[in-house]
């Protein structure tokens, strides 16, 4: 689709827009509706836009497979790491309130860090998926 | 309604995300701005997008059958509704403030939430927080999903011919 | 009899019927996948029917107006995993689909089917 030159240009402008989008939702998720499953949807589809575009083969080089593997798990284990740092800490599994030294900012801590987990996984998970079911019989 | 009828899948599947983006129309008006946020991101976008990656891996269109099922399956589908819709009779009206599904729980995370967490945003507090253990449960869905479909798609494409001649060319080596 | 309140009830059940009726009756895989597609979406409609509170706003803290009816937040949260997670089984399921092609030939279950006895 590269040749469609007003496909391009639109692309070229939106794709940035998408994925800062992304970012605005993930972090803005505590004041205003979102959070990493819809910033890691949103994301997903900025790279798959990009795919689109570019042919596969260009998007396999912005983000490798392998990359997206380590991802996907890094996502999980951070999620589960928080759980088990506020084990550590002495509370319960995923009691954010003892990351900090008053519960409220650790709870905000917490949030943010598992947000971020879902965030990671969820985009991986998206983005692997379609380049899985794209790279099927190179339909791209 | 028009997704049963329709023969051609492709159609099938485009309505099925427009679908999805009325629903999430639908669930702005009814106050649930982060479900419908995920709705239109997730339905109309991601899922379409799979489901048309599907049809170029396989074939665009119903083959048009005579299906002997058709009227046990109307019948079932028309009792479960009856039954259903019998059921909701007692059910509390919509946007009734004393209906249960409104105390209890909700009450606490409403009232509390803003106090403990100072998150605004309760969706994401509950979410993240009070029900932090079904959200890693379903994360961890997610990354299983992600591995089954990795371990189906990723392999290299080997049809079940290809595999009987390699079993044939085993054999004939052994011999 | 007509009760106006419920409705939103009659409309979730008439797409659940939907769903399940294009998944037990149709035999081509992508068309049950569709129908699967359909009873989830109804189902999340259901629950958040059931949040809604009548005058209330999003759940999400209006600083200065203490006063405020806010929707029940916990359908959302259930339902907004929900989504996310049916997305995930949907490529799942998918991706059966497929890999049956593949082997097959075929997405329609009657001719599987005869592939099957054939054999």
């Amino acid at each position: 689709m590269i040749r469609h030159v007003i496909l391009r240009i639109v692309a070229k402008t939106l794709i940035p827009c998408i994925l800062l989008f992304a970012f605005y939702v993930q972090f803005h998720g505590d004041f205003g509706p979102g959070g990493g499953f819809q910033a890691g949807v949103i994301f997903a589809a900025g790279i798959i836009l990009f795919a689109l575009m570019f042919g596969l083969p260009a998007a396999r080089r912005v983000c490798s497979p392998r990359a997206l593997e380590i991802l996907i798990s890094l996502g999980v284990l951070l999620y589960g790491g928080v759980g088990l740092a506020s084990i550590f800490k002495g509370g319960n599994f995923l009691d954010y309130s003892v990351l900090a030294h008053d519960a409220v900012h650790g709870q905000h801590i917490g949030i943010f860090l598992v947000e971020l987990g879902v965030g990671l996984t969820v985009t991986a998970v998206m983005i692997k998926l379609f380049f899985l079911f794209a790279g099927r019989k190179h339909i791209l | 309604m028009a997704i049963i009828r329709l023969h051609d899948l492709f159609a099938a599947v485009m309505l099925l995300g427009i679908f999805s983006l009325l629903s999430a129309a639908l669930f702005t008006l009814m106050d649930a701005v982060d479900v419908a946020f995920t709705e239109a991101a997730v339905g109309a976008g991601i899922s379409t997008i799979l489901l048309l990656g599907t049809l170029a891996l396989t074939e665009s269109e119903e083959k048009p059958e005579h299906n002997r099922r058709a009227p046990l399956a109307l019948l079932v589908v028309l009792l479960t509704g009856a039954v259903l819709i019998y059921g909701t009779l007692d059910m509390p009206h919509y946007g009734d403030p004393a209906a249960p599904i409104h105390h209890y729980l909700a009450d606490r995370f409403i009232e509390s939430s803003p106090q403990e967490l100072q998150i605004p945003n309760m969706v994401t507090s509950v979410l993240a927080s009070y029900r932090g253990y079904d959200t890693w449960g379903e994360t961890t869905v997610i990354f299983t999903a992600a591995i089954g479909v990795a371990l189906g798609l990723g392999a290299r494409r080997r049809s079940r011919r290809q595999l009987q001649e390699e079993e044939r060319e085993n054999k004939g080596g052994r011999a | 009899m007509i009760e106006p309140g419920l409705y939103n009830y009659w409309l979730c059940v008439i797409l659940m019927m939907t769903g399940l009726y294009v998944v037990m009756a149709k035999g081509n895989l992508v068309k049950k996948v569709i129908g699967l597609n359909l009873f989830q979406v109804s189902v999340i409609m259901l629950y958040v029917t059931m949040g809604k509170v009548e005058g209330g706003t999003a759940p999400i803290v209006v600083e200065g107006a203490p006063d405020t009816i806010y929707s029940n937040p916990l359908p959302h949260v259930l339902m907004l995993t929900a989504i996310v997670v049916g997305v995930a089984t949907t490529a799942l399921a998918l991706s059966f689909v497929v890999r049956i092609h593949e082997d097959y030939g075929t997405i329609e279950e009657g001719d599987i089917a005869a592939m099957e006895e054939g054999r």
